[in-house]
């Protein structure tokens, strides 16, 4: 599966860019980010010596010390428990869930405390937390190892949520993610990690301005796709297909899943009068329905079809013989393409 | 009883004076007073629910009294009203969380160094360690460190969090102190049939720390054995858990009706002496203070009392615009879009 497309896709200025993985990208941005502010603290389980089972923190222990980056005891509501009483004491905490089905144990301490503990207090406690949860599948791995979560949190009030789709996102969602005053659940798409792209770290987005809100990754006039994590780069190879057949796609890269961007969501489906939403995770009250009625209310008068939704199945997540059923693929994504184009009012 | 021994001793403070013996009494008559009061509040429509702590003044004024509140840090559950008063804290603030004005409370948490109410069982017990992980990070000021003091129940002590928070504590050797109430009730169950292995303080030797069981009712030794817990975790020696013996006099809640689970004859049986009566006895009998002292402690316990009545009477509702603004630092498009539909929907604004 290439991912040239994506790549090419980035924008940036040529002299600041550099090619890196998002593995890359993502610690490239942990590591400035400690440097940057001295109360940011990085933990989890195996983030310490090992970096990390994904690397993601590799180093960072030897360069900014045990004290900046350390591991703790195997039990996730315990990681987050003690960012809220880190925060509480000044820090930045930057734990790590190792993988998003081992959220669930936290949960509690993520619903009922942090993403409350600013409203309890009425603001003289805040909450500067970026949980950094390696998220949704493709990656033959175990049972729990393949969610994705993002409906369950951006359900949550006083929770924000983001997820980079290459590694220049990766770098600069990371980074403002990590110097934000309230706590942000950062979905890193596990499947990606190894991608290589093109990553300017002067600038986020054409522009300079911070990346707050979704952001086109391909133009286009017939159809607009909406996606975020892993499925952008595989909406971005369907709008490859399509355009051989003449049908021009534009792929929005949601980023942020809360707040999302509704202004941008509305402005591309103006211009194409349709769209489908892709994601990972199942069907039923997932994050497809919210976008699907954003843009109905924004653009209902203009809309050509129904927005489309593309998703995984209301099934528990397969096993890796059948992870490539279950997750959008790029047969499934044409389907929704077609029934949008050739919808009939009746 | 005593496990692990702990590393250091009752620190600076030396044997409870006269003057404090008699603080002391005052504290536990204010908070009596107003905790009684506080139910005759609920049952005269002026707030809606409590939670008291009848019974368990001892524990909670001999607790509060060890903390500095220049450095440590304290993590109440919903029922640590006499910490609060016997840390200082804006009374009309802490009890506006009963009259259902705001969750947490409208006290400062962060100036009263007291952690917003906690309504989730064992739910601030990780918090504390966080806290207490934080002061080792950024070091002690002048090799003491803040202290961490995090108060929950015979019935929070079955809640994973507890252990989580106790392993990760005693492993980061952070500087928390575990004060369990073991007030004999979790709303109907009985500490039989919540704590296996006979006591919460039993289990503080699986995590190589320290425990100290005492006499929860005894405000001189809740007091001795907080100083030496706090000694031991502010010289770096790691976390102690205590486990106050006590017993919940009244109800879980305003809400609750204790004769569907246990007799009055059963009531008594568990309740033992009156803590309060015990200190008075105790004041008399080393004549530290005389009939005199306790009419003027209880004048002024009914006055405070008056005067919190009063501030929570005169509390009216937050803005409703609060709702929106103190969810997040940074508000969203999509919470000032739901603002100002309120905005323009509510009769009230």
């Amino acid at each position: 599966m290439s991912n040239s497309i994506l790549e090419s896709g980035t924008p940036g200025t040529e002299a600041a860019a550099t090619v890196m993985s998002m593995q890359q990208a993502l610690n490239r941005a942990l590591d400035e980010v400690l440097a940057e502010n001295p109360k940011t603290v990085i933990f989890g389980e195996d983030c310490g010596r090992l970096g990390g089972v994904f690397r993601i923190t590799d180093g960072l222990q030897a360069k900014h010390g045990t004290q900046r980056v350390f591991d703790t005891p195997l039990a996730e509501s315990g990681i987050l428990g003690m960012s809220v009483g880190l925060a509480m004491a000044g820090f930045h905490p930057i734990p790590e869930v190792q993988f998003d089905g081992f959220a669930y144990p936290a949960v509690n301490q993520i619903v009922c405390q942090i993403a409350r503990m600013n409203y309890r207090s009425r603001g003289t406690l805040p909450m500067p937390i970026t949980l950094r949860v390696p998220s949704f599948g493709g990656i033959r791995a175990p049972e729990h190892h393949g969610e994705s979560l993002e409906a369950l949190f951006a359900h949550v009030p006083g929770l924000k949520v983001v997820s980079p789709s290459n590694p220049h996102e990766a770098y600069h969602l990371l980074k403002y993610a990590a110097t934000r005053p309230d706590p942000v659940i950062f979905m890193e798409p596990k499947s990606r990690y190894w991608q290589k792209g093109e990553v300017d770290t002067d600038s986020a987005d054409a522009g300079g301005g911070a990346p707050t809100g979704a952001k086109v990754m391909r133009e286009g006039r017939h159809l607009t796709l909406v996606a975020w994590g892993a499925m952008v780069a595989r909406c971005l190879q369907v709008a490859e297909l399509a355009a051989e057949d003449g049908i021009e796609i534009e792929v929005l890269d949601l980023r942020w899943l809360k707040p999302i961007d509704a202004a941008s969501l509305a402005a591309s489906v103006r211009k194409t009068r349709r769209a489908v939403v892709v994601h990972e995770a199942p069907l039923t009250s997932g994050l497809g329905a919210e976008v699907a009625q954003l843009i109905t209310q924004a653009c209902f008068s203009t809309l050509k079809a129904p927005v489309e939704r593309v998703t995984g199945f209301d099934v528990p997540y397969p096993s890796g013989d059948l992870e490539d059923e279950y997750i959008p693929n790029i047969d499934r994504i044409l389907f929704g393409i077609q029934r949008v184009l050739e919808y009939k009012r009746g | 009883m005593d496990t692990l021994p702990l590393a250091a001793s009752g620190g600076d403070a030396g044997p409870l004076s006269a003057a404090e013996l008699r603080r002391l009494y005052s504290l536990m008559v204010a908070v009596r007073h107003l905790d009684t009061s506080a139910i005759a509040w609920q049952r005269q429509g002026i707030i809606p629910g409590y939670a008291p702590e009848l019974g368990q003044e001892a524990a909670q004024v001999g607790s509060g009294y060890a903390v500095d509140t220049t450095r440590d840090f304290v993590f109440p559950t919903y029922r640590e009203m006499g910490v609060a008063r016997t840390m200082g804290v804006d009374m009309v603030g802490y009890m506006s969380t009963h009259k259902a004005t705001w969750h947490g409370g409208l006290y400062d948490p962060a100036a009263s160094r007291l952690a917003p109410i906690q309504a989730v069982v064992g739910g601030s017990v990780l918090h504390a360690v966080g806290w207490a992980h934080g002061q080792t990070l950024a070091g002690p000021a002048d090799g003491k460190l803040g202290v961490a003091l995090t108060y929950f129940g015979d019935g929070a002590s079955s809640q994973g969090d507890v252990h989580e928070a106790m392993n990760f504590a005693a492993v980061m050797k952070a500087p928390v102190v575990f004060f369990v109430q073991n007030n004999g009730w979790a709303i109907s169950v009985p500490t039989e049939r919540q704590v296996a292995g006979g006591s919460v303080a039993a289990r503080a030797a699986g995590y190589g720390m320290p425990a100290l069981q005492v006499d929860g009712d005894d405000v001189v030794a809740v007091v001795d054995a907080t100083r030496r817990a706090f000694a031991h975790a502010r010289a770096g020696h790691g976390p102690v858990l205590i486990e106050a013996m006590t017993y919940r006099r009244g109800p879980h809640s305003t809400s609750d009706d204790p004769g569907r689970y246990r007799s009055l004859d059963e009531e008594r049986d568990g309740a033992g002496v009156d803590p309060l009566e015990r200190l008075r006895q105790r004041l008399l009998a080393d004549g530290i203070a005389d009939e005199a002292f306790f009419a003027e402690a209880l004048v002024a316990a009914k006055a405070e009392e008056e005067q919190i009545r009063t501030g929570i009477q005169a509390l009216g509702p937050r803005p409703g615009a609060e709702m929106f603004d103190l969810v997040f630092q940074e508000t969203t498009p999509a919470l000032q879009a739901q603002a100002a539909h309120w905005r323009e929907e509510s009769e009230h604004v």
